[in-house]
């Protein structure tokens, strides 16, 4: 493992009771870059991050955060390691407030963005502050899910489909502040349905089938040289 | 003297008085048992066998070591909450994933081993406890007077379930609890130990059932069924006030002490049923409860 090499999961296998969904992952995430795991629904980009966080009890191989091995770590202990986890299902609580769902998260490290920055950073979530957080639409939702783990200190996010079932302009400035993230020197593994949005977003891009790595794309040119391939895996 | 309903107004009060102390073990009891279900998912059956050991806890250090009832309230519910973790960790940790069901059954063999036990050990008609001298008499309120012990217990529980509502729904630990009954996955993800808060959830549901006991020791026998005879009506107090609901258990608890104690007055017969034909009354219209959340 390089130092730059922030995560390194390597032969990871992941399953479901009988079913076996990841075969054998290998790959790395080096600080302050964006990396994207995209595929089609059921490809296992979802359950990569949920065995990341230690929420997939059975899971076998090696992921190395930081220089801990954490696959047999518990969830808890993995979020310690500066870890920011924002569920596909957005996970607001209903029974705490919405600013009590920005506090909930406890700080796993020094230098998250306070209240007041994140605040500013999305004034939609000052003005419900005292509301219930699911009665938040969809969008404040989504942003409520991504600030909350801002204020941790934790410096890589794992972001499972944030620009699901929004509207375009939340999506974009969803995208903005990804765009500001990376700029501060957060490191983000971003799952994707929508190539748009996370194209140019992200430094390298992960393409999975069925639990493995099909295509492995970085930079720009490669991008451009593989587009026919890449529409052809993903649908679009 | 004035009468309500062909009832003379002290009688009335007197037994309004009653109902409120009933009612006070009641909201005590289905306190501990909505935070417990609410995190653990457990229907503890074995509340009602912890109560005892409470009262039997207070009586032994009477009567084994000399120290008293105040002593008792300090030290018993630590003492019975320690059990409780001991229960969790030897046995609900072990079925914590499979379906709830099998929560329901192994606490209610576990109430029944442990009454069994004591009434091994004591018999079925128990020990006596007095109430402590500083406690003992009556006070004259004017318009009617009130043995000081009973007004205590109305006074220690509510103040414990208000500080237990406060804590729970005012402060951050509370709403790390809150956050966990909802979704514990994704609060164990967020850096929370989940497990352990689980297991001093279920210590700290078991030591107010502790607390319980040992208030309950000067009002009623010491007897090893003291628990089961009280359980039942919790259950029906739980079921009422809505699963898991805090402020549910707490309102309905007082709540359902007084009617029962109103309906002793102008129905005695059916002062013991009362409660049950409220719940199957509150089934049908809200099957949620009345402070539950409907799904």
């Amino acid at each position: 493992m390089t130092a730059a090499e922030y995560i390194r999961v390597s032969n990871l296998h992941a399953f479901y009771g009988e079913s076996h969904i990841l075969h054998g992952l290998d790959f790395s995430l080096r600080r302050g870059e964006c990396l994207a795991l995209l595929g089609r629904n059921g490809a296992g980009r979802s359950t990569t991050l949920r065995a990341l966080m230690g929420l997939i009890s059975q899971r076998t191989g090696s992921i190395m955060i930081n220089g801990v091995e954490a696959i047999h770590l518990p969830a808890h202990r993995i979020a310690r390691l500066g870890l920011g986890y924002c569920p596909e299902e957005r996970g607001i609580f209903a029974s705490l407030s919405c600013e009590e769902n920005l506090l909930m998260p406890p700080l796993v490290a020094p230098g998250g963005l306070s209240l007041e920055e994140l605040y500013a950073l999305f004034p939609n979530l000052r003005e419900r502050r005292h509301s219930p957080g699911t009665r938040l639409s969809g969008g404040e939702q989504q942003m409520l899910a991504l600030a909350r783990i801002l204020r941790t200190g934790a410096r890589t996010l794992l972001l499972d489909e944030i620009s699901e079932g929004l509207a375009p302009v939340i999506v974009q400035r969803l995208g903005e502040v990804v765009h500001l993230l990376k700029a501060r020197g957060y490191t983000v593994l971003l799952v994707e349905q929508n190539f748009r949005f996370a194209a140019p977003l992200c430094d390298r891009m992960i393409v999975l089938e069925q639990g493995a790595i099909a295509l492995e794309v970085s930079g720009p040119e490669a991008l451009a040289h593989h587009q026919e391939q890449l529409h052809q895996m993903l649908g679009i | 003297m004035t009468d309500i309903f062909g009832v003379p107004l002290l009688a009335l009060l007197g037994q309004m008085l009653l109902g409120l102390v009933n009612g006070s073990f009641y909201a005590l009891l289905s306190l501990g048992l909505a935070v417990i279900f609410g995190l653990l998912n457990v229907i503890n059956f074995a509340h009602g066998a912890f109560y005892m050991m409470g009262a039997f806890a207070a009586w032994g250090l009477l009567t084994l070591t000399g120290i008293g009832y105040f002593g008792a309230l300090v030290l018993v519910p630590p003492l019975i909450g320690g059990v409780g973790l001991i229960v969790d960790r030897l046995l609900l940790k072990r079925i914590a994933h499979l379906d709830p069901l099998y929560g329901l059954l192994l606490t209610f063999g576990l109430a029944l081993i442990l009454e069994g036990g004591f009434r091994y050990q004591f018999g079925v008609s128990g020990e006596s406890y007095d109430v402590p001298e500083s406690l003992q008499g009556a006070l004259d309120l004017g318009f009617m007077v009130i043995p000081k012990y009973r007004l205590w217990v109305i006074a220690v529980s509510t103040l414990v379930c208000l500080v237990t509502w406060f804590v729970i729904e005012k402060t951050r630990l509370g709403s790390y609890l809150r956050a966990a009954t909802e979704n514990p996955t994704l609060t164990q993800a967020f850096g929370i130990n989940v497990p352990l808060m689980v297991s001093l959830t279920y210590g700290f549901g078991v030591a107010l059932a502790g607390l319980a006991g040992v208030m309950a020791a000067p009002i009623f026998q010491v007897a090893p069924l003291m628990g089961s005879n009280l359980i039942i009506v919790v259950f029906a107090v739980v079921v009422i006030g809505g699963m898991g609901s805090i402020l549910g258990s707490v309102v309905t608890g007082l709540s359902l002490g007084l009617i029962e104690g109103l309906t002793k007055v102008y129905w005695p017969e059916a002062s013991s049923t009362v409660v049950f034909l409220l719940m199957a009354l509150v089934l049908v219209l809200r099957p949620a409860g009345l402070f539950g959340r409907q799904t």
